[in-house]
């Protein structure tokens, strides 16, 4: 028991050192992925045949190969095109791309779920598709989406641990480092492991609170 | 004599695919008249209407508002759509407004409006449906008549010119199609021009100034309601006229 305290004493700073590292990368790519995902989405409901048909090939291919792969070409792979990433950036880059791919299905399904009706009126009283998409599809859509976007955050927190690969110390980066460090492993992954249970846990809570916030009144049982 | 009509169509069809729908539909309607349009289900009422404000393109036939021919090439359609109110079945409001955010946001978006514009003119459509105390409601928290007045409402802010009601009290419970009924009468007394996709022949009876029957996406026959209910020339009509009257009265009756 003493060793074990000693050792998260000891631990546990480098570990919220990575744990910004994480929460960073995490954020960056939410975003990124959100800034591709959002007109993916559009473009794969709305958008011409051919159009769909390369963005589906977009996401078959990020949603089809492991990430590890990914990360790989991206930090290993450009190079040789020319293009070399700084570690971080290739984090960004390769989880910002992978996460688009989720984040556009998330959003065509949303999309794909207010009424038709929706659109039809929104046409019928004079507004462009582009104008019925921002102003009555889209608010609608994006309320819809929370619930599998809160999923893909909450698994973006987790898929980043495998940056480590690069030797980007998260907190899956110190873990390794530290494991090596005191030849502790098994209680030092278990230590990552609640870490990462902690962050999970305030970003699931954090986004139940945005999606109460958003809800629309009387479409719920607890309305009226 | 003549008035210059408000809405000409001529020799309209419409297909689906291999399917049909309208085959050289003819109507000339002039300002301020009330046109109750009836017909089986499969006739090609809705399919017209949407025609009519252009969210189906048609296949072939011309159509004029206003004495612009509105299915030429280069029109702008979104322009079009905006001087034709059109009321839904199923109200289609958009779920995440408020009765006050569905009639505001075409004056806002379409019509360019400054918020405060368009929240006053809001509020007094609202009350020409008699819903200013549920502005701040959202769809969910209305009944389906309150929601097809706010649909209305929402039509009738965009300023139209004719309006168009597709079985607008055909997803209501009975005791409910009167308010909405009473709305659609005030407009007809104010002189809208309005187009009713409807078997509410105590509406027709009342308000119609003409009573249109299709069928197999043309016009069978046309006329003021009492010739229509009493004498019609077709045995089609009297036939149809008399199934969806006697169910109408048995409606009553109840």
């Amino acid at each position: 028991m003493q060793d074990f305290l000693e050792l998260l004493r000891n631990v546990v700073p480098s570990l919220l050192q990575g744990a910004v590292i994480t929460l960073q990368i995490a954020g960056v790519s939410l975003l990124l992925g959100g800034a591709i995902g959002l007109p993916l989405g559009i473009g794969r409901v709305y958008g011409p045949p051919w159009l769909q048909r390369v963005l589906g090939a977009y996401i078959t291919l990020f949603q089809g190969t492991p990430l590890l792969i990914q990360l790989f070409l991206v930090y290993y792979g450009l190079p040789d095109l020319g293009l070399t990433l700084g570690r971080l950036t290739a984090a960004y880059i390769t989880l910002g791309l992978n996460s688009g791919a989720y984040q556009a299905e998330y959003l065509r399904g949303a999309l794909q779920s207010v009424s038709e009706g929706q659109m039809t009126a929104a046409r019928a009283i004079g507004m462009s598709k582009a104008q019925a998409i921002r102003s009555i599809i889209l608010p609608q859509a994006l309320r819809l989406v929370l619930p599998a976007w809160s999923n893909e955050a909450i698994a973006m927190l987790k898929n980043t641990a495998v940056v480590f690969a690069i030797a980007i110390l998260d907190m899956m980066g110190q873990a390794k480092a530290l494991a090596s460090d005191y030849f502790a492993p098994i209680p030092i992954y278990m230590i990552v492991a609640v870490f990462y249970i902690v962050l999970v846990g305030v970003a699931y809570l954090l986004l139940r609170q945005v999606e109460r916030r958003v809800q629309i009144p009387g479409l719920t049982s607890e309305a009226e | 004599m003549t008035t210059e009509p408000i809405l000409r169509i001529e020799d309209l069809y419409k297909s689906f695919g291999e399917t049909q729908v309208l085959k050289g539909f003819s109507l000339t309607i002039q300002p301020q008249e009330v046109v109750v349009l009836v017909g089986p289900s499969g006739s090609g009422k809705s399919t017209l209407l949407r025609c009519i404000n252009l969210l189906h393109p048609p296949t072939a036939g011309r159509v004029w508002l206003d004495a612009q021919e509105i299915t030429a090439p280069g029109v702008d359609q979104d322009k079009v759509r905006q001087r034709i109110g059109m009321v839904f079945q199923d109200f289609n409001l958009f779920t995440h407004l408020t009765a006050l955010g569905n009639v505001m946001i075409g004056l806002t978006k379409v019509r360019k409006m400054h918020k405060k514009e368009a929240h006053d003119l809001a509020m007094l459509e609202l009350e020409r449906v008699g819903l200013v105390d549920r502005a701040d409601h959202y769809p969910a928290q209305l009944s389906g008549g309150q929601k097809q007045r706010v649909a209305i409402a929402r039509a009738l802010g965009m300023d139209p010119h004719i309006m168009l009601f597709d079985e607008p009290t055909s997803a209501l419970d009975p005791e409910l199609t009167g308010e909405v009924l009473e709305v659609m009468q005030q407009l007809a007394k104010e002189g809208m021009t309005m187009i009713v996709v409807s078997h509410e022949m105590g509406f027709a009876r009342q308000v119609a100034s003409r009573v249109v029957f299709m069928e197999n996406g043309v016009v069978v026959e046309e006329g003021p309601p009492n010739q229509m209910f009493t004498q019609p020339k077709s045995e089609r009509t009297r036939a149809f006229l008399r199934k969806i009257t006697d169910l109408d009265d048995g409606g009553e009756r109840q």
